[in-house]
């Protein structure tokens, strides 16, 4: 540790006022003072060490972008703009279209949207507003338990349990209620678009719920105890008090889900069938863009084919991001305008 | 509306809202019952011991996937606590300039991206360049997904710490970098340490990215610079096999990984709890 070595006796609070007449307080203010020629070497090592982590994660977050690009520039040029919506995927003839694997990565997302959005935004309702405090703390962190199960678990779960379970109950039962629709027609195998999104629905919900919870914990006070001194009962409080104020954070916290719907990889790889077809029906095989990826990188053969494979990681990165980045903006309207509301 | 139908909606809404909650957690037990249900049976000391035998003839185990975890997540931990605790420090140091502001954009941007786009950046980065599959690829994919993580986690404890702490020390004269490291790390160390090992617990159980990274290897590692195997990566292809066997050795492997990681989440969270105030 470096001492300063002369103390400066500049006047201090005690000084002026404080300190009994005759006595004299040196004190060393010097780190208080600006710094000017006398900047304490420790201090400018350890700022530069912090920066250089700070730039470190800037660069990573650049250079994915930048090597996204770089590497799939030839499939860019050879493909244009017809490659999003081109739907031949033939690895053996060089045709690519990524539009079977945009399909299914919105499809597959969406449905879990559908699951999980009242599961999510009722389960923080019931923790925010409702629960007794004793069951709020097991509640939560069971949770969380569900967030932390990795995905790969979520998959062989997914095979061996949902998937025979889907073709034998699910499918039949969805065929005889709401068999009109196209959506539910056809021969279920159990795997396809709907068991996918179900596993990623129980996936995300985890997200949702944490991120809605913090929202509504933003709501101030007085605007709860304002709607009861009116005479609400509490649901009406939660309605027209909690849930307005919140709703900008409780989308936000939805797009954070869906974007971890958008790039979940393994489970969803393991149980929607792998087909990089559009097909109208939900019992039917499909593909996403993470799942074609984790399937077929690896053995990517050709130049073009390892190229077209990064590009449509591209494609996703980029429509994480823009997910992300608009769930941001909206979490940080409600919350403090600029920090903390985390993960 | 009558006073009555007001309180009937209300009292709807409740059992809604826990109904909801019962659904949510439902999925949940039954994983959790199944992963015990079919992966103690299969559970045995071979799986610890051995390493995988070749396709067709049934035993073997996953001590090669066992090891190889360790090794990669110890690996992406000396690279990524680091470098990540160093963002978060600058992070609460530079709450309010613009390039703070960037930085912490950046963390909650990265936290975003796909890991399976990791993957294919790491794969670029270091295994093209070397040639070949490698743990230090692994490492390195599973580092990048706990820079923001522990970054972030580390900026919210220093946020934590009163600021007249802080003040104290640099009245006594105590340089700034000394009062960081010795007065504000070390009140936030605990809230940290749970960031980080959460991290650890989070990318543990990764797979995307280290399907062509480290990529996986049926005998024991040599070295970094070769294909290693990791449990995650064991399960999956275990998984999508068609052998009875594997599928049986695939629920033991899930169960070991969900142990060690429940057993993280719970342990952690025992430890600490109370110790971080608010500390999510």
């Amino acid at each position: 540790m470096t001492l300063h070595a002369a103390p400066v006796s500049a006047p201090t609070a005690l000084e002026r006022g404080a300190a009994a007449p005759g006595v004299t307080i040196r004190v060393d203010v010097g780190p208080l003072l600006p710094r000017r020629g006398r900047a304490n070497v420790g201090d400018t090592v350890f700022r530069a060490l912090t920066a250089a982590g700070a730039w470190s994660l800037v660069a990573v977050l650049l250079s994915i972008v930048a090597i996204l690009v770089w590497k799939s520039a030839d499939a860019v040029r050879t493909f244009g703009w017809g490659f999003l919506s081109e739907q031949t995927w033939d690895p053996v003839a060089n045709e690519y279209g990524a539009l079977p694997f945009i399909y299914g990565t919105l499809a597959s997302s969406l449905l879990a949207l559908l699951q999980a959005v009242p599961l999510g935004v009722g389960t923080a309702i019931f923790l925010s507003e409702m629960a007794p405090s004793w069951l709020r703390t097991p509640v939560a962190f069971l949770v969380e338990l569900l967030a932390a199960i990795p995905s790969v678990v979520y998959g062989l779960w997914g095979i061996f349990v949902l998937v025979p379970w889907v073709r034998s109950t699910v499918a039949p039962a969805l065929t005889h209620t709401l068999g009109f629709l196209p959506f539910f027609q056809g021969p279920s195998y159990g795997v396809g678009m709907l068991t996918a999104s179900m596993v990623l629905a129980v996936m995300i919900v985890p997200y949702i719920t944490s991120v809605a919870v913090e929202v509504f914990r933003t709501v101030p006070v007085a605007q709860r105890e304002g709607a009861l001194a009116l005479g609400a009962t509490r649901w009406e409080m939660i309605r027209m008090g909690v849930l307005p104020y919140g709703r900008a954070g409780v989308i936000g916290a939805i797009m954070l889900g869906l974007g971890r719907a958008l790039g979940e990889t393994m489970a969803v790889t393991m149980v929607i069938g792998n087909r990089p077809e559009i097909a109208v029906s939900f019992f039917a095989p499909g593909s996403t863009m993470a799942s074609v990826i984790a399937n077929e990188f690896a053995e990517a053969t050709s130049e073009l084919y390892v190229q077209v494979l990064v590009e449509i990681g591209l494609v996703l990165l980029v429509v994480t991001m823009l997910v992300n980045v608009l769930a941001r903006l909206l979490i940080w309207r409600v919350g403090d305008g600029g920090g903390g509301s985390g993960h | 509306m009558t006073l009555r139908s007001r309180r009937f909606v209300d009292r709807l809404a409740s059992a809604l809202a826990a109904a909801c909650t019962t659904a949510l957690l439902l999925p949940l037990v039954l994983i959790l019952g199944d992963l015990l249900a079919r992966g103690v049976g299969a559970l045995d000391l071979g799986l610890f011991m051995h390493l995988p035998r070749p396709v067709g003839e049934t035993g073997g185990g996953m001590a090669n996937a066992i090891v190889g975890s360790l090794t990669l997540v110890a690996l992406a931990a000396a690279l990524g606590l680091p470098i990540g605790v160093l963002t978060g420090v600058y992070l609460a140091e530079h709450r309010r300039t613009p390039f703070g502001a960037t930085v912490r954009f950046c963390a909650d941007v990265l936290n975003g991206v796909p890991s399976i786009v990791i993957g294919i950046y790491v794969y670029t980065l270091v295994v093209l360049p070397m040639k070949g599959f490698s743990g230090y690829a692994g490492g390195i994919a599973l580092a990048v997904i706990m820079l923001p993580i522990v970054a972030r986690t580390t900026e919210e404890m220093i946020r934590l710490v009163p600021t007249s702490l802080r003040e104290a020390s640099l009245a006594l004269g105590v340089p700034m970098w000394r009062t960081t490291v010795s007065v504000v790390l070390r009140t936030a160390r605990g809230g940290i340490l749970t960031g980080m090992i959460l991290a650890i617990a989070r990318v543990a159980g990764e797979t995307a990215p280290l399907i062509f990274t480290a990529f996986g290897n049926q005998y024991w590692q040599s070295g970094l610079g070769g294909p290693i195997a990791s449990l995650p990566v064991q399960i999956y292809t275990y998984a999508i096999s068609p052998f009875d066997d594997w599928h049986r050795q695939a629920w033991a492997g899930a169960l070991v990984l969900m142990t060690l990681i429940g057993a993280t989440s719970l342990s952690v969270r025992l430890l600490t709890r109370g110790k971080i105030a608010h500390g999510r």
